[in-house]
Protein backbone atom coordinates (compact mmCIF):
# COMPACT_ATOMS: atom_id res chain seq x y z
CA UNK A 1 0.00 0.00 0.00
CA UNK A 2 1.22 3.92 -0.97
CA UNK A 3 0.59 5.73 1.86
CA UNK A 4 1.15 8.98 -0.36
CA UNK A 5 -1.65 9.97 -1.57
CA UNK A 6 0.48 12.87 -3.49
CA UNK A 7 1.82 9.56 -5.76
CA UNK A 8 -1.66 8.06 -6.13
CA UNK A 9 -2.87 7.85 -9.74
CA UNK A 10 0.64 8.86 -10.99
CA UNK A 11 2.70 7.47 -13.87
CA UNK A 12 4.70 5.03 -11.65
CA UNK A 13 8.40 6.41 -10.97
CA UNK A 14 9.87 2.72 -11.71
CA UNK A 15 8.26 2.59 -15.22
CA UNK A 16 8.28 6.24 -16.62
CA UNK A 17 10.97 7.69 -14.37
CA UNK A 18 10.34 10.39 -11.57
CA UNK A 19 7.31 13.01 -12.07
CA UNK A 20 8.69 16.40 -12.39
CA UNK A 21 6.72 18.27 -9.68
CA UNK A 22 7.57 21.74 -11.22
CA UNK A 23 4.20 21.03 -13.69
CA UNK A 24 2.59 21.32 -10.49
CA UNK A 25 3.67 24.45 -9.03
CA UNK A 26 0.65 26.81 -9.29
CA UNK A 27 2.89 30.28 -8.24
CA UNK A 28 5.30 31.76 -10.70
CA UNK A 29 4.43 33.97 -13.62
CA UNK A 30 1.29 33.77 -16.14
CA UNK A 31 2.43 32.91 -19.29
CA UNK A 32 -0.50 32.28 -21.38
CA UNK A 33 -0.81 35.93 -22.36
CA UNK A 34 2.95 36.42 -23.54
CA UNK A 35 2.09 35.44 -26.98
CA UNK A 36 -0.52 35.36 -29.89
CA UNK A 37 -2.53 32.57 -31.09
CA UNK A 38 -4.23 33.16 -34.88
CA UNK A 39 -2.94 36.39 -36.00
CA UNK A 40 -3.70 39.08 -38.94
CA UNK A 41 -0.73 40.59 -40.77
CA UNK A 42 0.07 43.81 -42.06
CA UNK A 43 -2.55 47.12 -42.23
CA UNK A 44 -1.52 49.69 -44.71
CA UNK A 45 -3.41 53.23 -44.73
CA UNK A 46 -2.86 56.26 -46.32
CA UNK A 47 -4.14 59.68 -46.01
CA UNK A 48 -5.25 61.80 -49.31
CA UNK A 49 -7.25 64.68 -50.30
CA UNK A 50 -10.30 64.94 -47.90
CA UNK A 51 -10.33 61.65 -46.42
CA UNK A 52 -7.97 58.10 -45.52
CA UNK A 53 -7.74 54.87 -47.24
CA UNK A 54 -6.76 52.12 -44.88
CA UNK A 55 -6.29 47.91 -46.13
CA UNK A 56 -5.73 44.89 -45.04
CA UNK A 57 -5.73 41.08 -46.50
CA UNK A 58 -8.49 38.73 -45.59
CA UNK A 59 -6.48 36.06 -44.12
CA UNK A 60 -6.08 35.03 -40.11
CA UNK A 61 -3.37 32.51 -39.78
CA UNK A 62 -2.76 29.84 -36.62
CA UNK A 63 1.10 29.86 -36.92
CA UNK A 64 2.18 29.45 -40.37
CA UNK A 65 -0.74 27.98 -41.41
CA UNK A 66 -3.72 30.00 -43.16
CA UNK A 67 -6.42 29.08 -41.05
CA UNK A 68 -9.21 31.43 -41.63
CA UNK A 69 -9.63 33.47 -45.34
CA UNK A 70 -12.53 35.47 -45.25
CA UNK A 71 -11.72 37.41 -42.00
CA UNK A 72 -12.80 41.03 -41.97
CA UNK A 73 -10.22 42.91 -40.19
CA UNK A 74 -11.23 46.85 -40.96
CA UNK A 75 -14.20 47.68 -38.49
CA UNK A 76 -16.18 50.04 -38.77
CA UNK A 77 -16.89 52.22 -35.87
CA UNK A 78 -19.73 55.01 -36.12
CA UNK A 79 -20.09 56.69 -39.22
CA UNK A 80 -16.61 58.46 -39.73
CA UNK A 81 -13.97 56.25 -38.27
CA UNK A 82 -12.20 52.71 -39.19
CA UNK A 83 -10.05 50.16 -36.99
CA UNK A 84 -7.42 48.20 -39.23
CA UNK A 85 -6.13 45.15 -36.34
CA UNK A 86 -3.07 43.57 -37.17
CA UNK A 87 -2.26 40.71 -34.46
CA UNK A 88 -4.36 38.22 -32.34
CA UNK A 89 -7.84 37.77 -33.89
CA UNK A 90 -9.58 36.99 -30.61
CA UNK A 91 -8.46 40.07 -28.83
CA UNK A 92 -9.37 42.09 -32.12
CA UNK A 93 -13.30 40.46 -31.44
CA UNK A 94 -12.30 41.86 -27.64
CA UNK A 95 -11.91 45.22 -28.60
CA UNK A 96 -14.84 44.97 -31.36
CA UNK A 97 -17.48 44.18 -29.00
CA UNK A 98 -16.05 46.93 -26.89
CA UNK A 99 -16.07 49.52 -29.45
CA UNK A 100 -19.38 47.98 -29.86
CA UNK A 101 -20.60 48.79 -26.38
CA UNK A 102 -19.30 52.38 -26.90
CA UNK A 103 -20.87 53.52 -30.06
CA UNK A 104 -24.19 51.53 -28.36
CA UNK A 105 -23.65 54.22 -25.36
CA UNK A 106 -22.90 57.18 -27.68
CA UNK A 107 -26.26 56.42 -29.44
CA UNK A 108 -28.00 57.28 -25.81
CA UNK A 109 -28.31 60.97 -26.46
CA UNK A 110 -29.80 62.41 -29.25
CA UNK A 111 -26.96 63.78 -31.45
CA UNK A 112 -25.59 60.48 -32.24
CA UNK A 113 -22.23 59.17 -31.92
CA UNK A 114 -20.28 62.01 -31.57
CA UNK A 115 -16.71 60.47 -30.75
CA UNK A 116 -14.01 60.84 -33.79
CA UNK A 117 -11.03 58.98 -35.06
CA UNK A 118 -8.93 60.81 -32.88
CA UNK A 119 -11.06 60.08 -29.67
CA UNK A 120 -11.06 56.62 -30.78
CA UNK A 121 -7.71 56.21 -31.26
CA UNK A 122 -7.19 57.70 -27.96
CA UNK A 123 -9.25 55.78 -26.23
CA UNK A 124 -7.76 52.49 -27.43
CA UNK A 125 -3.90 53.17 -26.63
CA UNK A 126 -5.39 53.37 -23.47
CA UNK A 127 -6.88 50.65 -23.65
CA UNK A 128 -3.64 48.71 -24.47
CA UNK A 129 -1.55 50.52 -22.27
CA UNK A 130 -3.82 49.21 -19.24
CA UNK A 131 -4.15 46.16 -20.13
CA UNK A 132 0.24 45.92 -20.76
CA UNK A 133 0.68 47.14 -17.34
CA UNK A 134 -1.63 44.11 -15.90
CA UNK A 135 0.79 42.05 -18.25
CA UNK A 136 -1.95 41.08 -19.85
CA UNK A 137 -1.56 42.63 -22.97
CA UNK A 138 -4.52 42.77 -26.12
CA UNK A 139 -1.95 40.80 -28.49
CA UNK A 140 -3.00 43.73 -31.81
CA UNK A 141 -1.21 46.87 -33.11
CA UNK A 142 -3.86 48.96 -34.70
CA UNK A 143 -4.76 51.99 -37.15
CA UNK A 144 -7.37 54.09 -36.69
CA UNK A 145 -8.34 55.78 -39.42
CA UNK A 146 -10.95 58.81 -40.08
CA UNK A 147 -11.17 62.30 -38.90
CA UNK A 148 -10.14 64.47 -36.24
CA UNK A 149 -12.08 67.31 -34.21
CA UNK A 150 -10.95 69.61 -36.79
CA UNK A 151 -12.41 67.70 -39.88
CA UNK A 152 -9.09 66.88 -41.26
CA UNK A 153 -7.94 63.50 -42.35
CA UNK A 154 -6.55 61.41 -39.49
CA UNK A 155 -4.46 58.44 -38.90
CA UNK A 156 -2.60 56.90 -36.28
CA UNK A 157 -1.32 53.64 -34.88
CA UNK A 158 -1.30 52.17 -31.42
CA UNK A 159 0.17 49.34 -30.45
CA UNK A 160 -0.04 46.41 -27.55
CA UNK A 161 2.40 48.44 -25.67
CA UNK A 162 0.26 51.48 -26.14
CA UNK A 163 2.58 53.23 -27.85
CA UNK A 164 1.33 55.88 -30.23
CA UNK A 165 2.28 56.69 -33.61
CA UNK A 166 1.03 59.12 -36.48
CA UNK A 167 2.13 60.11 -39.96
CA UNK A 168 0.43 60.84 -43.33
CA UNK A 169 0.88 56.64 -44.36
CA UNK A 170 1.26 53.99 -41.60
CA UNK A 171 1.87 50.20 -42.07
CA UNK A 172 2.02 47.68 -39.03
CA UNK A 173 3.60 44.35 -38.94
CA UNK A 174 5.58 43.34 -42.55
CA UNK A 175 4.31 46.39 -43.76
CA UNK A 176 6.04 48.60 -41.46
CA UNK A 177 9.20 46.96 -43.28
CA UNK A 178 7.78 46.56 -46.75
CA UNK A 179 4.87 49.03 -47.45
CA UNK A 180 6.25 52.10 -45.42
CA UNK A 181 9.40 52.74 -47.97
CA UNK A 182 7.04 52.35 -50.82
CA UNK A 183 4.30 55.00 -49.41
CA UNK A 184 7.80 56.99 -48.82
CA UNK A 185 8.80 57.01 -52.50
CA UNK A 186 5.11 57.44 -53.66
CA UNK A 187 4.27 60.20 -51.09
CA UNK A 188 7.46 62.16 -50.07
CA UNK A 189 7.53 64.00 -47.04
CA UNK A 190 7.55 67.49 -49.30
CA UNK A 191 4.49 66.53 -50.84
CA UNK A 192 1.28 67.61 -49.02
CA UNK A 193 -1.59 65.33 -48.27
CA UNK A 194 -3.35 67.82 -50.62
CA UNK A 195 -2.18 67.21 -53.87
CA UNK A 196 -2.59 63.27 -53.52
CA UNK A 197 -5.59 62.32 -54.99
CA UNK A 198 -8.33 59.27 -53.37
CA UNK A 199 -7.43 56.97 -56.74
CA UNK A 200 -3.50 57.76 -56.05
CA UNK A 201 -4.17 56.51 -52.51
CA UNK A 202 -5.92 53.33 -53.25
CA UNK A 203 -3.72 52.33 -55.93
CA UNK A 204 -0.71 52.92 -53.73
CA UNK A 205 -2.57 50.62 -50.95
CA UNK A 206 -2.64 47.93 -53.68
CA UNK A 207 0.65 47.97 -54.81
CA UNK A 208 1.70 47.52 -51.03
CA UNK A 209 -0.39 44.90 -50.46
CA UNK A 210 0.80 43.16 -53.92
CA UNK A 211 4.11 43.46 -52.47
CA UNK A 212 3.34 42.01 -49.05
CA UNK A 213 1.59 39.40 -50.65
CA UNK A 214 4.77 38.33 -52.42
CA UNK A 215 7.29 38.61 -49.90
CA UNK A 216 4.50 37.91 -46.39
CA UNK A 217 4.10 34.16 -46.53
CA UNK A 218 1.28 34.99 -43.63
CA UNK A 219 -0.52 36.97 -46.58
CA UNK A 220 -3.18 36.27 -48.31
CA UNK A 221 -4.05 38.11 -52.00
CA UNK A 222 -7.57 38.71 -51.21
CA UNK A 223 -8.45 41.94 -49.38
CA UNK A 224 -10.59 44.34 -47.95
CA UNK A 225 -10.20 48.20 -48.01
CA UNK A 226 -12.09 51.26 -46.83
CA UNK A 227 -11.89 54.50 -48.05
CA UNK A 228 -13.37 57.25 -45.67
CA UNK A 229 -14.33 60.70 -46.71
CA UNK A 230 -16.54 63.31 -45.22
CA UNK A 231 -19.55 61.72 -47.75
CA UNK A 232 -18.96 58.43 -45.42
CA UNK A 233 -17.33 54.65 -46.07
CA UNK A 234 -16.83 53.09 -48.72
CA UNK A 235 -15.79 49.54 -47.74
CA UNK A 236 -14.84 46.72 -49.74
CA UNK A 237 -14.20 43.32 -48.00
CA UNK A 238 -14.36 40.77 -50.61
CA UNK A 239 -11.53 42.45 -53.45
CA UNK A 240 -8.65 39.47 -55.06
CA UNK A 241 -5.17 41.49 -56.19
CA UNK A 242 -4.99 41.86 -59.72
CA UNK A 243 -1.83 41.74 -62.07
CA UNK A 244 0.29 39.85 -59.55
CA UNK A 245 3.60 38.49 -61.54
CA UNK A 246 5.55 36.00 -60.13
CA UNK A 247 8.55 36.11 -62.46
CA UNK A 248 10.99 37.22 -59.94
CA UNK A 249 10.34 34.53 -57.89
CA UNK A 250 12.90 32.39 -60.63
CA UNK A 251 15.49 34.49 -59.66
CA UNK A 252 14.78 33.71 -55.91
CA UNK A 253 17.90 31.54 -54.83
CA UNK A 254 18.65 30.22 -51.39
CA UNK A 255 15.87 28.07 -50.38
CA UNK A 256 14.21 24.48 -50.64
CA UNK A 257 15.73 21.59 -52.83
CA UNK A 258 18.22 24.70 -54.85
CA UNK A 259 21.70 23.03 -55.08
CA UNK A 260 23.16 26.11 -56.51
CA UNK B 1 -61.55 53.88 -2.38
CA UNK B 2 -63.70 52.25 1.13
CA UNK B 3 -60.13 50.65 2.41
CA UNK B 4 -58.63 53.64 3.03
CA UNK B 5 -58.19 53.78 6.58
CA UNK B 6 -57.94 50.15 7.02
CA UNK B 7 -54.17 50.05 7.64
CA UNK B 8 -53.59 47.90 4.91
CA UNK B 9 -52.08 50.38 2.27
CA UNK B 10 -49.10 51.52 4.80
CA UNK B 11 -47.02 48.93 3.75
CA UNK B 12 -46.26 47.62 0.49
CA UNK B 13 -46.34 43.73 -0.28
CA UNK B 14 -48.63 43.82 1.74
CA UNK B 15 -52.24 42.35 1.11
CA UNK B 16 -55.47 43.71 1.64
CA UNK B 17 -57.99 40.90 3.07
CA UNK B 18 -59.78 41.06 -0.55
CA UNK B 19 -56.33 40.35 -2.12
CA UNK B 20 -55.16 43.61 -3.25
CA UNK B 21 -51.69 45.75 -3.32
CA UNK B 22 -53.19 49.27 -1.90
CA UNK B 23 -48.97 50.44 -3.06
CA UNK B 24 -49.35 49.14 -6.24
CA UNK B 25 -53.24 50.93 -7.42
CA UNK B 26 -51.50 54.11 -5.83
CA UNK B 27 -48.59 53.67 -7.91
CA UNK B 28 -50.81 53.44 -10.69
CA UNK B 29 -52.64 56.62 -9.45
CA UNK B 30 -49.22 58.33 -10.35
CA UNK B 31 -49.34 57.18 -13.64
CA UNK B 32 -52.77 58.53 -14.34
CA UNK B 33 -51.77 61.81 -13.76
CA UNK B 34 -48.60 61.73 -16.00
CA UNK B 35 -48.65 62.56 -19.61
CA UNK B 36 -50.12 60.31 -22.23
CA UNK B 37 -47.66 58.09 -23.94
CA UNK B 38 -48.70 56.13 -26.56
CA UNK B 39 -46.69 53.42 -28.89
CA UNK B 40 -48.39 51.76 -32.24
CA UNK B 41 -46.82 48.44 -33.62
CA UNK B 42 -46.86 49.07 -37.52
CA UNK B 43 -46.22 46.59 -40.06
CA UNK B 44 -43.02 48.16 -40.93
CA UNK B 45 -42.17 49.21 -37.46
CA UNK B 46 -43.03 50.64 -34.09
CA UNK B 47 -43.70 54.04 -33.27
CA UNK B 48 -43.92 55.71 -29.80
CA UNK B 49 -45.32 59.35 -29.20
CA UNK B 50 -45.81 61.33 -25.86
CA UNK B 51 -47.24 64.52 -24.64
CA UNK B 52 -44.80 66.66 -22.44
CA UNK B 53 -46.99 69.14 -20.47
CA UNK B 54 -44.75 72.18 -20.48
CA UNK B 55 -44.06 72.54 -16.64
CA UNK B 56 -42.53 76.27 -17.14
CA UNK B 57 -41.77 78.53 -19.98
CA UNK B 58 -38.19 78.46 -18.50
CA UNK B 59 -37.81 74.59 -19.94
CA UNK B 60 -35.61 75.07 -23.27
CA UNK B 61 -38.32 73.43 -25.92
CA UNK B 62 -37.05 70.30 -27.51
CA UNK B 63 -34.56 69.64 -24.54
CA UNK B 64 -35.17 67.18 -21.67
CA UNK B 65 -36.40 63.91 -24.02
CA UNK B 66 -38.39 61.22 -22.37
CA UNK B 67 -38.11 59.15 -24.92
CA UNK B 68 -35.03 57.07 -24.33
CA UNK B 69 -32.90 54.35 -26.75
CA UNK B 70 -32.31 51.42 -25.31
CA UNK B 71 -29.28 49.47 -27.19
CA UNK B 72 -30.15 50.72 -30.71
CA UNK B 73 -33.42 48.85 -31.53
CA UNK B 74 -35.27 49.60 -28.67
CA UNK B 75 -37.13 52.67 -27.51
CA UNK B 76 -39.04 52.98 -23.53
CA UNK B 77 -41.55 55.85 -23.01
CA UNK B 78 -43.34 56.02 -19.82
CA UNK B 79 -45.80 58.07 -18.21
CA UNK B 80 -45.95 58.73 -14.70
CA UNK B 81 -43.08 59.65 -12.15
CA UNK B 82 -40.26 60.89 -14.38
CA UNK B 83 -37.26 59.83 -12.14
CA UNK B 84 -38.39 56.35 -11.84
CA UNK B 85 -38.87 56.31 -15.49
CA UNK B 86 -35.34 57.16 -15.89
CA UNK B 87 -34.58 54.31 -13.49
CA UNK B 88 -35.91 52.10 -15.62
CA UNK B 89 -34.61 52.80 -18.81
CA UNK B 90 -31.15 52.45 -16.74
CA UNK B 91 -32.44 49.06 -15.91
CA UNK B 92 -33.02 48.18 -19.04
CA UNK B 93 -30.05 49.40 -20.62
CA UNK B 94 -27.95 46.79 -18.43
CA UNK B 95 -30.27 44.12 -19.19
CA UNK B 96 -29.79 44.47 -22.71
CA UNK B 97 -25.98 44.97 -22.72
CA UNK B 98 -25.30 41.96 -20.18
CA UNK B 99 -27.09 39.99 -23.06
CA UNK B 100 -25.21 41.02 -25.69
CA UNK B 101 -22.17 40.05 -23.52
CA UNK B 102 -23.59 36.62 -22.83
CA UNK B 103 -25.44 36.21 -26.42
CA UNK B 104 -23.03 38.68 -28.21
CA UNK B 105 -25.90 39.57 -30.14
CA UNK B 106 -28.94 42.48 -29.87
CA UNK B 107 -31.87 41.73 -26.67
CA UNK B 108 -35.30 40.43 -28.31
CA UNK B 109 -37.84 42.99 -27.76
CA UNK B 110 -39.97 40.19 -25.97
CA UNK B 111 -36.70 39.09 -23.93
CA UNK B 112 -36.48 43.24 -22.93
CA UNK B 113 -40.08 43.35 -21.89
CA UNK B 114 -40.08 39.96 -19.79
CA UNK B 115 -37.17 41.31 -17.86
CA UNK B 116 -38.13 44.68 -17.13
CA UNK B 117 -41.30 43.07 -16.10
CA UNK B 118 -39.81 40.74 -13.69
CA UNK B 119 -37.98 43.42 -12.54
CA UNK B 120 -40.48 46.04 -11.74
CA UNK B 121 -42.21 42.57 -10.12
CA UNK B 122 -39.90 42.47 -7.32
CA UNK B 123 -40.87 46.38 -6.95
CA UNK B 124 -43.99 45.00 -5.28
CA UNK B 125 -42.71 42.12 -2.93
CA UNK B 126 -40.55 43.66 -0.22
CA UNK B 127 -41.58 46.52 2.47
CA UNK B 128 -37.95 48.16 2.22
CA UNK B 129 -39.26 49.45 -1.60
CA UNK B 130 -42.26 51.35 -2.66
CA UNK B 131 -43.42 49.70 -6.63
CA UNK B 132 -42.33 51.81 -9.86
CA UNK B 133 -44.72 55.25 -9.99
CA UNK B 134 -44.31 54.45 -14.04
CA UNK B 135 -45.98 52.41 -16.86
CA UNK B 136 -43.61 52.34 -19.79
CA UNK B 137 -44.05 51.48 -23.26
CA UNK B 138 -41.56 49.32 -25.08
CA UNK B 139 -40.77 49.00 -28.91
CA UNK B 140 -38.70 47.29 -30.39
CA UNK B 141 -37.68 45.67 -33.74
CA UNK B 142 -35.93 42.40 -34.28
CA UNK B 143 -33.81 41.98 -37.10
CA UNK B 144 -35.51 40.05 -39.78
CA UNK B 145 -32.26 39.60 -41.17
CA UNK B 146 -29.62 37.05 -40.12
CA UNK B 147 -27.23 38.85 -37.71
CA UNK B 148 -23.55 38.13 -37.45
CA UNK B 149 -22.72 37.74 -34.21
CA UNK B 150 -20.68 40.73 -32.16
CA UNK B 151 -17.23 40.67 -33.38
CA UNK B 152 -17.63 37.48 -36.30
CA UNK B 153 -14.50 38.04 -38.55
CA UNK B 154 -15.69 35.88 -41.29
CA UNK B 155 -18.83 33.76 -42.52
CA UNK B 156 -16.86 30.08 -42.25
CA UNK B 157 -17.18 28.07 -45.47
CA UNK B 158 -19.88 28.48 -47.89
CA UNK B 159 -20.46 24.14 -48.66
CA UNK B 160 -21.33 21.80 -46.05
CA UNK B 161 -23.75 21.12 -43.21
CA UNK B 162 -25.67 23.94 -41.80
CA UNK B 163 -28.40 23.37 -39.90
CA UNK B 164 -30.62 26.63 -41.08
CA UNK B 165 -34.56 26.67 -42.26
CA UNK B 166 -34.73 28.17 -45.72
CA UNK B 167 -37.23 30.97 -45.32
CA UNK B 168 -38.21 30.99 -41.78
CA UNK B 169 -39.26 33.94 -40.58
CA UNK B 170 -37.53 35.77 -38.20
CA UNK B 171 -37.95 39.31 -36.26
CA UNK B 172 -40.23 42.35 -36.74
CA UNK B 173 -42.13 44.83 -34.47
CA UNK B 174 -42.43 44.36 -30.88
CA UNK B 175 -44.72 46.21 -28.39
CA UNK B 176 -45.12 45.90 -24.93
CA UNK B 177 -46.37 47.85 -22.15
CA UNK B 178 -45.29 46.95 -18.21
CA UNK B 179 -47.06 48.51 -15.27
CA UNK B 180 -46.36 49.03 -11.94
CA UNK B 181 -47.49 45.84 -10.68
CA UNK B 182 -45.02 44.15 -12.92
CA UNK B 183 -47.72 43.05 -15.28
CA UNK B 184 -46.91 43.36 -19.35
CA UNK B 185 -48.93 42.29 -22.19
CA UNK B 186 -47.60 42.73 -26.10
CA UNK B 187 -49.78 45.36 -27.66
CA UNK B 188 -50.45 46.49 -31.15
CA UNK B 189 -51.39 49.91 -29.65
CA UNK B 190 -50.70 50.79 -26.41
CA UNK B 191 -51.41 54.11 -24.65
CA UNK B 192 -51.00 55.37 -21.01
CA UNK B 193 -51.21 58.56 -18.41
CA UNK B 194 -53.97 60.78 -18.04
CA UNK B 195 -55.31 60.57 -21.98
CA UNK B 196 -55.65 56.70 -22.20
CA UNK B 197 -59.15 56.87 -22.67
CA UNK B 198 -59.70 59.09 -25.58
CA UNK B 199 -56.35 57.59 -26.69
CA UNK B 200 -57.21 53.87 -26.27
CA UNK B 201 -60.55 54.27 -27.99
CA UNK B 202 -58.18 56.20 -31.04
CA UNK B 203 -55.86 53.10 -31.37
CA UNK B 204 -58.60 51.00 -31.46
CA UNK B 205 -60.63 52.37 -34.76
CA UNK B 206 -56.96 52.31 -36.57
CA UNK B 207 -57.68 48.17 -36.93
CA UNK B 208 -53.82 47.79 -35.99
CA UNK B 209 -54.65 43.70 -35.92
CA UNK B 210 -55.03 43.99 -39.30
CA UNK B 211 -51.15 44.74 -40.08
CA UNK B 212 -51.85 46.89 -42.69
CA UNK B 213 -50.94 50.27 -41.07
CA UNK B 214 -47.52 51.80 -42.38
CA UNK B 215 -44.99 53.25 -40.43
CA UNK B 216 -45.28 56.86 -41.98
CA UNK B 217 -49.12 56.60 -41.57
CA UNK B 218 -48.64 55.54 -38.01
CA UNK B 219 -46.25 58.70 -37.24
CA UNK B 220 -49.69 60.74 -38.54
CA UNK B 221 -51.85 59.04 -36.26
CA UNK B 222 -50.00 58.90 -32.89
CA UNK B 223 -49.51 62.67 -33.27
CA UNK B 224 -53.33 63.14 -33.75
CA UNK B 225 -53.76 60.59 -30.87
CA UNK B 226 -51.75 62.81 -28.63
CA UNK B 227 -53.06 66.03 -29.77
CA UNK B 228 -56.96 64.33 -29.42
CA UNK B 229 -55.72 63.09 -25.91
CA UNK B 230 -54.63 66.69 -25.06
CA UNK B 231 -58.17 67.97 -25.76
CA UNK B 232 -59.33 67.40 -21.74
CA UNK B 233 -56.43 69.39 -20.47
CA UNK B 234 -56.34 72.02 -23.68
CA UNK B 235 -55.35 74.35 -20.82
CA UNK B 236 -51.86 73.38 -20.61
CA UNK B 237 -49.51 74.02 -23.22
CA UNK B 238 -48.02 70.64 -24.49
CA UNK B 239 -44.76 69.44 -26.89
CA UNK B 240 -44.83 66.45 -29.24
CA UNK B 241 -41.88 64.08 -28.61
CA UNK B 242 -42.29 60.60 -31.11
CA UNK B 243 -39.51 58.27 -32.24
CA UNK B 244 -39.68 55.27 -34.10
CA UNK B 245 -38.15 52.01 -35.26
CA UNK B 246 -38.36 50.75 -38.52
CA UNK B 247 -37.31 47.48 -40.56
CA UNK B 248 -34.32 47.14 -42.06
CA UNK B 249 -35.03 48.64 -45.44
CA UNK B 250 -37.10 50.93 -44.13
CA UNK B 251 -36.02 54.91 -42.81
CA UNK B 252 -34.03 53.86 -39.59
CA UNK B 253 -32.75 50.82 -41.01
CA UNK B 254 -34.09 48.74 -37.37
CA UNK B 255 -32.79 51.57 -35.27
CA UNK B 256 -34.85 53.47 -32.62
CA UNK B 257 -34.53 57.32 -33.73
CA UNK B 258 -36.01 60.62 -32.81
CA UNK B 259 -38.81 61.14 -35.76
CA UNK B 260 -36.82 63.63 -38.16
CA UNK B 261 -37.76 67.21 -37.53
CA UNK B 262 -39.73 67.71 -41.02
CA UNK B 263 -41.88 64.26 -40.80
CA UNK B 264 -43.00 65.41 -37.01
CA UNK B 265 -43.81 68.51 -38.10
CA UNK B 266 -45.76 67.68 -40.73
CA UNK B 267 -47.69 64.97 -38.55
CA UNK B 268 -47.96 67.70 -35.83
CA UNK B 269 -49.73 70.10 -38.79
CA UNK B 270 -51.97 67.25 -40.27
CA UNK B 271 -52.88 66.49 -36.52
CA UNK B 272 -53.91 69.75 -35.94
CA UNK B 273 -55.85 70.18 -39.34
CA UNK B 274 -57.94 66.83 -38.07
CA UNK B 275 -58.98 68.77 -34.46
CA UNK B 276 -60.21 71.51 -36.34
CA UNK B 277 -62.16 69.52 -39.19
CA UNK B 278 -63.66 67.71 -36.04
CA UNK B 279 -64.39 70.71 -34.44
CA UNK B 280 -66.22 71.70 -37.20
CA UNK B 281 -68.12 69.32 -38.03
CA UNK B 282 -69.43 68.89 -34.59
CA UNK B 283 -70.35 72.57 -34.77
CA UNK B 284 -71.96 72.16 -38.18
CA UNK B 285 -73.83 69.40 -36.01
CA UNK B 286 -74.81 71.49 -33.37
CA UNK B 287 -75.81 73.86 -35.92
CA UNK B 288 -78.22 72.07 -37.53
CA UNK B 289 -79.80 70.68 -34.62
CA UNK B 290 -80.61 74.25 -33.66
CA UNK B 291 -82.61 75.01 -37.00
CA UNK B 292 -84.93 71.61 -36.21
Amino acid sequence: MDHFPGTWGRPRNDVYGAYDPSYLQSTGPKTHTTSPAVTGTSVVGVKFNGGVALATDNLASYGSLARFTDTKRLRVFGDQAVVGFGGDVSDMQYLDRLLESIDIRENYSSHGNMLNAKNLHTYLAKVFYKRRSEFNPLWNHVLVAGFDGEGKPFLSSADLLGTTFSAPHLATGFGAHLAVPILRRLFPEEKPIEEISREEAVDALKQCLKVLFYRDARSLDKYSIAVITKEGIDLKEDEQLEGQSWAFAERIKGYGAQTV
Amino acid sequence: MTSIGTGYDLSNSVFSPDGRNFQVEYAVKAVENGGTAIGIRCKDGVVLAVEKIISSKLLKPGANKRIATVDRHVGIVSAGLVPDGRHFVSRARDEASSWRATYKGPIPTSALANRLGGYVQAYTLYSSVRPFGVTSIVGGWDSEAELAVDGQVGSGPKSGAGGKVDGAKAGGPGLYMIEPSGLYWGYYGAATGKGRQAAKAELEKLDLSSGKLSLLEGVKEAARIIYVAHEDSKDKEFELEMSWISSLDGPTKGRHEEVPKDILEEAEKAARRALDEDEEEEDKGAGEQMEE
